[in-house]
Formats: structure tokens, C-alpha cells, sequence
């Protein structure tokens, strides 16, 4: 049979690793307790389990319908390798806060390493349905679906599958991001907007290990622990202030220069051009999470000169509004790489420097 | 996620539908189902490929009428396949998933419904190109079910149409409930019934997806992996606790080879209708060593309606239809030809008798000429001879040749001998006459 030289090309585009975040990035107080969340999340990026277990069970013993407190707490045995207990936590989440993503992604990652990838994708689209730009699902979505659809090919063509063991990759989201929860969580301004950048980059880092490292043991090198930083949560209206210049041909001017500056920026992606990337990106640019600079950059180069495969970034005319020394533009992304094809709505804000136009910030809806 | 195109559609629209009964006097022009099939296949490259041979295939009946009234029976997944590439060709691929999903419900072990599925689920990952987009896919494993996909939608949207019969049902004996006529080129299986209220006009009553041999029809020697072409009918009944799981649900042994095969020196033997293995919901259209081979739920389905030593089983490369009208012509010409032949004989004028023969003539025993001379002489001794025939059929065998199977039981008696045998013959037209170039016991 030939089936076996098949599968090298068709594993390869699953083995995208993708992000974990640790950082509790809610924008909300937490009145009484407000401590010991953090501490619970630093021992798990210490490693430190059974500690981490007892502080969280602590902290629900008092709180004990907390939707951080219970996502931390399956986070926990996630890491312990406990996916049953992870899967009981998580569904339970679900059920009590079904507007929240996380729990759907995390259940799915749990789903997709029990090879249960149909319950992965039904995870993944509910949460893609609280949640429609919720990238990171996006992402694990298409990789369920890259995996259904060989699992598919191997009924329909009896390849031989013996060897598809390949651990599916998978991220899982170590962070409730979304803060549009009820009970403890307060409801903010704009809900889940900006919390995610644009479709790729999302949080976190890849870990180097190679394809036989598992969902769990790659959580080292993830974003930062920074407690959300507030501003993050509500980034979402750049656009709209802003009046449209109508008279000055100055403003025309700029809005040209602008959307060359985006053109170069989609070029430089696509190309894989990470310095050229990043030079599009002003100094004091506004980093996802408020994750150091450094992080960002080297989490960007993972992402596009790491990414196995030809990148493709276009996007639709944009609309483009200049004031002053400031230009917001809007438009369609066009996002494609194996294993990956999404669209989303982005706006980057521009800063003046000097003669160039760079980005301030990028949001992604 | 959406804005992706599907080439998948290239398959759909290319199968714009031709109704199958054409017969040379009556050419009843048919109505094409899908006339976007052109349109489409500006649209890829990869769709013309798939176009083209299904474009040869069906350009010859291209004239646009109304489309007479279908009769459509079976259950198989054609119709799920329908709707699944309609939605696939309006770009609906969710619906088109959700289809093809609810079809896998129905079959697990449809090889097909997985590769669509696999194909609408990369299709979300990335632009697909072409039917069975897996990079790499065994392209003859590809090939296999798309061939099924293609003969069965074309199955689907060409039923027979009423009031055109399969030319070879001329006369069925009355006691044949049903009788089969398998089209090898569509890997159809047509079942009719005798209609004897109707004068035992054939009547529609469902039609199957099968599968023929690996390397077609006309079957001529052991081992060459293709399915007879004939007049057959069904010997025995194979229980499928006695069976090899290759055969599934049940099987079906036919004459082969009769008679007029091993006149034609047609060699081989064991070919049965049967079912399919239990890995798989149906095999592609051409996979086996030359049976006639239907899925577990055809077969039985088929199976209620065959009589065991009765049921004919006519295998054509390609069926061709009369309209009822040529048909009620052919069935009285050879009706009355053969009571010319009986009434003949009963004359005891040898000469008038031997016309009906052809000089090519062969029994199991006998030539022509050793079989004028045995007549001759045993009529001398004639002094009355009466002959009835009872419980005739009359199939006319496929092919070029023009040849009638005719079986009958015989009730002959005379002055000195009364002898009943059931009799078969084969007629062959010669010089626009029908002759009998063979005869035996059946």
C-alpha cells in the first residue's frame, strides 16, 4: 500500500502548536481573595500542581461557583494529566457560564488528545458561537477539522492509519479572557473585543519541543502572568471618533500613505519577512495583553517565519480615517496558512513618524 | 469561514441528466436536468477534466422536451448524493456536511459519503481543488468512488421512462413474477414485474446501483474478470450462513454459461448476483471477478422477488428500450413466427418444417444436415402429429446479433410416440427472417 508515505505530508500541517496563556487577563476586581488567583496561576507555571490545587481549593471553598477559581482548578488537572476530571470541570463550566469560550476550547483540546474529535469540533463551534472572533478556536477548529477530514479519507480510501498517532496539537487557553461572565464575573464595556490580536498571533508562544511534546507539558514560555491590564479591555472603539477628513487633500494624501503602509505590512507577512513585519509596528505599540515587547516580538517571528508553509495575507479595501497625526483604518483580513484560513474584520491604528505611519494598535474582530 | 469554493461542484454539474430511453423509431427527446453543466466548467480547469468524458457521454441527446412522468422506488443514497452535490454546487457546504453526515448515520461504511465528508471538511482548512482532495490520495481508490458517484447520480436523475420497456422482456411465462435486466455500462440493476393483468407487459418496479466485473462485461473466458452478457436465470439460493463475508447479505448463482455461451465457446463459471462485504456499504463499479454485485440492503431487497430456477436475469452492456408500442410488434412477430414453426412441424411437410432452420444449425448432437435427415426420416412414419406449447417466454438476447431465447414446454404427440420436454431455442434473424440455430431440452 501507499498509504504510508501519505500520511507524513498530511500530519504535517497538525502539528502547529499553539498558545497558551497564563496571565489572568479579566478586568475586574476581585474583591476578597483578589490575591490568591494570581499566586494559584504562579504555581502553576512553576509547576507546583498539588500546591496550586490545595491554594484554588481553598479559594472555592468560600467562592465555590467562581468561573476563574473552577477554570484554574481544571487547568490544574489538566496538567496533572487528570483529563477526566479536567473534562468534568470544564463541561460543568459550560453548562454554568455558557457564554464563555474558554471552557469550550479547553474541553475541545481535552476531546482532541482522546482522539474524540467530533466532540472536539462540537466544543470548538460552540465556542466560536459565543464568540465569533475568538481566534484561537478558530485555529483549533481547523485543525479538528483538518483532522476529521483525514480521519475521513481513511474510511473512505482504507488508508492504512496505523501510524497516526500524532498527538494533536491543540492550545489550550490558559486564561479566561472574556469577561462577559455572570456570578463573579462583571460584565465590562466591551465585551471580549481586543482581547485577541490578529488570528495567528494570538497568545502565547509555540514551545520548541517537537510534535511529540503534549498539549500540556508546552506551557512553559507562555505569555506573561500580568494581571490584566484594564485598558485591554476596551481598545474596541478606535474607529469611531474619529470624522472622516473630507476636505483636506492633505488627509488624501495620508490616507494613501497609510494603506501603503498596510500593503507593505500584509506584504512582509506573507512574506515571512519578520524584521519587515515588525518594523510596521511602532515602538510604543500597544503588545496584546500588555505582554513585554520582547515576548510579542519573539512570539510574532515564532508564528510567521516558524510557520511551516506559505503565508498568504491580503485584504479588502480598506477604510481608512486620518486626524492629525493619527489614522485608524479598517478592513477584511484575509489570514491563510496550513491548516488555517480565516478572515476577520482588523483595525490597526497608525501613529505619524516622522514620514512613516506605524501601527499603535491591532485589533481583530 | 465561508467564500471558499468547492470544485467538488464540477461533479455535480457535470452530470446534467439524459433520459434513458431512446429508441431509433421513437427518439423521444429528453429534458437535461442540470443544463449548467457548460456554464460550470469554464470555472476550473480541474473541472473540465472531470467534464469531459461525462460530456462525451451525454452530448448525443442533447434536445430539450418535456420530461415524461418517472417513477422512482428505491431507497439507496442516490438521493442524499443529489442533494449533497446541489448544495455543494450552491456553494452551501454547511448544509452539504450536515447531508453528507446524516447520510454516514444511514451508512457507516459508506467509503463515498467519507470522502465527501473528508473533502467539505478541508475545504474549511483550505481551498480544495478537485473530488478526493487529499494530497496524495491513491488516485485509482479516488477514481473508484468517483465513478460510483457518477453512475449513481446519473441512475438517479434517468430513471426508465414509462412506457419504454427493456427490449429483451418481450414475453415472460406467466409464472415469473419478476425478472431482472442489469445495464453493465450505467452499473444498473432494473427490476421488472410481470404485469399479467397488462398481458404480461413489463412493469417498472425498482431500479439499483451494482457493481460488474473488474474488466467489464462480455465475458469469455476463466479468469478474465468480466460479467457475462446474456439471457441467465436464477439457479439456486445461497443462504449467507454458508457464505464467505465477501458475499454478504445472500447470493444468487445464474446459468452461466448457457447454452449459446458454450456455442460460442464462453468459458468460465460461478457467476452470482450476491451481496457485499461487510467493510464496506457498496463497491466501486467495477471490482468484482465478474459477478453482479449489489449492496447488503439491495440485495435483499431484490432477493424477495426472485424465484429460484425462474427469475431471468438478462445482463446487457447497455439496455436498449422499446416504447410499448415496438414492443406489443416484436412480441407478436416472433409470437406468430413460432407458431409457424409449431404449426410447421405438425403439417408433417418436412421441407415447410426445415425452413425455419438455419443452414448454421446446431443441437447438442447434430449439425443441420444430420438433423434434416433425421427428420425427414422420422416424419415418414408420421401419420398425425400434435404439438402444444405452454408456459413460453421470449427474451431477446443483448447484443448486436439478433438472437431470441425461447423457452417453452413441449407436448408433442403422434400415431406412434407422445414425448413432453420443456424446450429451449435459440432464433437468429438471417436475411430479415428468424431461424432457429440451436435447440435442445432446457
Amino acid at each position: 500500500m501507499t498509504s504510508t508515505s501519505l500520511l507524513q505530508p498530511r500530519f504535517k500541517q497538525l502539528k502547529t502548536l499553539r498558545a497558551l496563556a497564563i496571565g489572568l487577563a479579566i478586568g475586574f476586581a476581585v474583591p476578597a481573595f483578589a490575591d490568591n488567583l494570581p499566586e494559584v496561576q504562579r504555581l502553576i507555571k512553576q509547576g507546583q500542581y498539588p500546591q496550586a490545587m490545595e491554594k484554588v481549593d481553598a479559594y472555592l471553598s468560600s467562592k465555590p461557583k467562581d468561573a476563574q477559581g473552577r477554570f484554574l482548578k481544571g487547568l490544574i488537572y489538566t496538567e496533572m494529566n487528570k483529563p477526566a476530571e479536567a473534562i468534568a470541570v470544564f463541561t460543568k463550566l459550560t453548562e454554568d457560564y455558557p457564554e464563555l469560550p474558554e471552557p469550550y476550547n479547553n474541553l475541545a483540546v481535552l476531546y482532541a488528545q482522546q482522539k474524540q474529535y467530533d466532540k472536539a469540533r462540537t466544543a470548538l463551534e460552540m465556542a466560536i458561537r459565543t464568540h465569533p472572533s475568538y481566534a484561537i478556536a478558530y485555529e483549533n477548529l481547523g485543525d479538528i477539522y483538518a483532522k476529521l477530514a483525514s480521519q475521513a479519507y481513511d474510511k473512505a480510501l482504507q488508508l492504512d492509519n496505523a501510524n497516526a498517532a500524532t498527538q494533536n496539537k491543540l492550545a489550550l487557553i490558559r486564561d479566561l479572557i472574556t469577561t462577559s461572565g455572570k456570578g463573579n464575573v462583571k460584565p465590562s464595556a466591551a465585551p471580549s473585543a481586543g482581547a485577541l490580536a490578529a488570528p495567528a498571533p494570538t497568545v502565547a508562544a509555540k514551545p520548541a519541543a517537537a510534535p511529540s511534546a503534549s498539549v500540556v507539558t508546552s506551557t512553559q514560555g507562555a505569555a506573561s502572568t500580568t494581571p490584566a491590564k484594564i485598558a485591554e479591555a476596551k481598545p474596541a472603539p478606535a474607529a469611531a471618533p474619529t470624522p472622516p477628513a473630507p476636505v483636506a487633500s492633505k488627509a488624501d494624501a495620508a490616507s494613501e500613505d497609510v494603506a501603503k503602509a498596510i500593503a507593505a505590512w500584509a506584504n512582509a507577512w506573507s512574506r515571512k519577512d519578520v524584521k519587515g513585519y515588525l518594523a510596521a509596528y511602532a515602538n510604543d505599540f500597544n503588545t496584546p495583553k500588555g505582554m513585554p515587547r520582547k515576548a510579542w516580538e519573539a512570539e510574532r517571528e515564532d508564528r510567521i517565519a516558524g510557520k511551516p508553509g506559505k503565508i498568504s495575507v491580503t485584504f479588502d479595501e480598506p477604510k481608512i480615517s486620518v486626524s492629525g497625526d493619527k489614522a485608524t483604518a479598517k478592513f477584511r483580513q484575509h489570514y491563510q496558512a496550513p491548516g488555517l484560513t480565516s478572515s476577520t474584520t482588523k483595525t490597526l491604528v497608525f501613529v505619524r513618524s516622522g514620514n512613516k505611519w506605524l501601527i499603535k494598535e491591532e485589533n481583530s474582530r | 469561514m465561508q467564500g471558499r469554493k468547492l470544485i467538488l461542484l464540477g461533479l455535480a454539474a457535470c452530470l446534467a441528466g439524459s433520459a434513458l430511453a431512446k429508441q431509433a423509431k421513437t427518439q423521444t427527446p429528453v429534458s437535461k436536468t442540470a443544463p449548467k453543466a457548460s456554464k460550470k466548467t469554464g470555472s476550473s480547469a480541474s473541472v473540465a477534466k472531470l467534464a469531459a468524458p461525462i460530456a462525451l457521454a451525454t452530448a448525443a441527446s442533447a434536445t430539450p422536451a418535456k420530461r415524461q412522468p418517472v417513477i422512482v422506488s428505491d431507497s439507496g443514497p442516490e438521493a442524499q448524493l443529489a442533494k449533497i452535490f446541489k448544495e455543494i454546487e450552491g456553494n452551501r457546504l454547511g448544509n452539504a456536511l450536515q447531508l453528507t453526515e446524516s447520510l454516514l448515520q444511514q451508512h457507516p461504511n459508506y467509503r463515498l459519503a467519507h470522502l465527501i465528508r473528508g473533502d467539505l471538511l478541508l475545504a474549511r482548512t483550505q481551498p480544495i481543488q478537485t473530488f478526493g482532495a487529499l494530497n496524495g490520495a491513491p488516485a485509482d481508490k479516488v477514481a473508484d468512488l468517483r465513478a460510483e458517484a457518477v453512475v449513481r447520480l446519473k441512475g438517479y436523475r434517468e430513471k426508465p421512462e414509462a412506457n419504454f420497456v427493456p427490449r429483451y422482456l418481450l414475453q415472460m411465462q406467466a409464472d415469473q413474477r419478476h425478472a431482472i435486466v442489469v445495464d453493465t455500462k450505467r452499473s444498473r440493476l432494473y427490476l421488472y414485474e410481470n404485469d399479467v393483468a397488462n398481458g404480461g407487459r413489463p412493469r417498472f418496479v425498482a431500479d439499483y446501483y451494482i457493481t460488474q466485473g473488474k474488466l467489464g462485461a462480455e465475458k469469455l473466458a476463466e479468469g478474465d474478470k468480466k460479467t457475462p452478457v446474456g439471457v441467465y436465470h436464477v439457479t439456486a439460493n445461497l443462504p449467507r450462513q454458508k457464505l464467505a463475508d465477501l458475499y454478504g447479505s445472500g447470493a444468487y448463482p445464474i446459468n452461466y454459461p448457457n447454452e449459446w455461451d458454450k456455442q460460442q465457446g464462453r468459458k468460465g463459471s460461478g457467476i452470482w448476483l450476491h451481496g457485499t462485504p461487510s467493510d464496506t456499504f457498496a463497491r466501486p463499479p467495477r471490482a468484482s471477478d465478474g459477478c453482479v454485485v449489489l449492496t447488503n440492503q439491495d440485495l435483499d431487497a431484490v432477493a424477495k422477488n426472485l424465484q429460484v430456477g425462474l427469475t431471468p436475469v438478462i445482463i446487457s452492456n447497455s439496455v436498449e428500450w422499446l416504447s410499448l408500442d415496438d414492443w406489443a410488434k416484436e412480441r407478436n412477430e416472433l409470437n406468430k413466427t413460432i407458431d409457424a414453426w409449431r404449426a410447421d412441424w405438425e403439417s408433417r411437410d418436412t421441407d415447410r418444417y426445415l425452413r425455419h432452420y438455419s443452414k448454421r444449425f446446431k443441437s447438442a448432437e447434430q449439425n443441420f444436415d444430420q438433423f434434416a435427415a433425421q427428420k425427414k426420416q422420422v416424419n415418414a412414419g408420421k401419420e398425425w402429429i400434435k404439438l402444444k406449447l405452454d408456459n413460453l417466454s421470449v427474451f431477446r438476447n443483448p447484443g448486436k446479433e439478433e438472437v431470441v431465447v425461447v423457452t417453452f414446454d413441449q407436448d408433442y404427440r403422434s400415431n406412434n410416440l407422445n414425448n413432453q420436454m420443456k424446450k429451449r431455442q435459440y432464433w437468429q434473424r438471417e436475411d430479415g427472417k428468424w431461424k432457429i440455430i440451436y435447440e435442445g431440452s432446457a
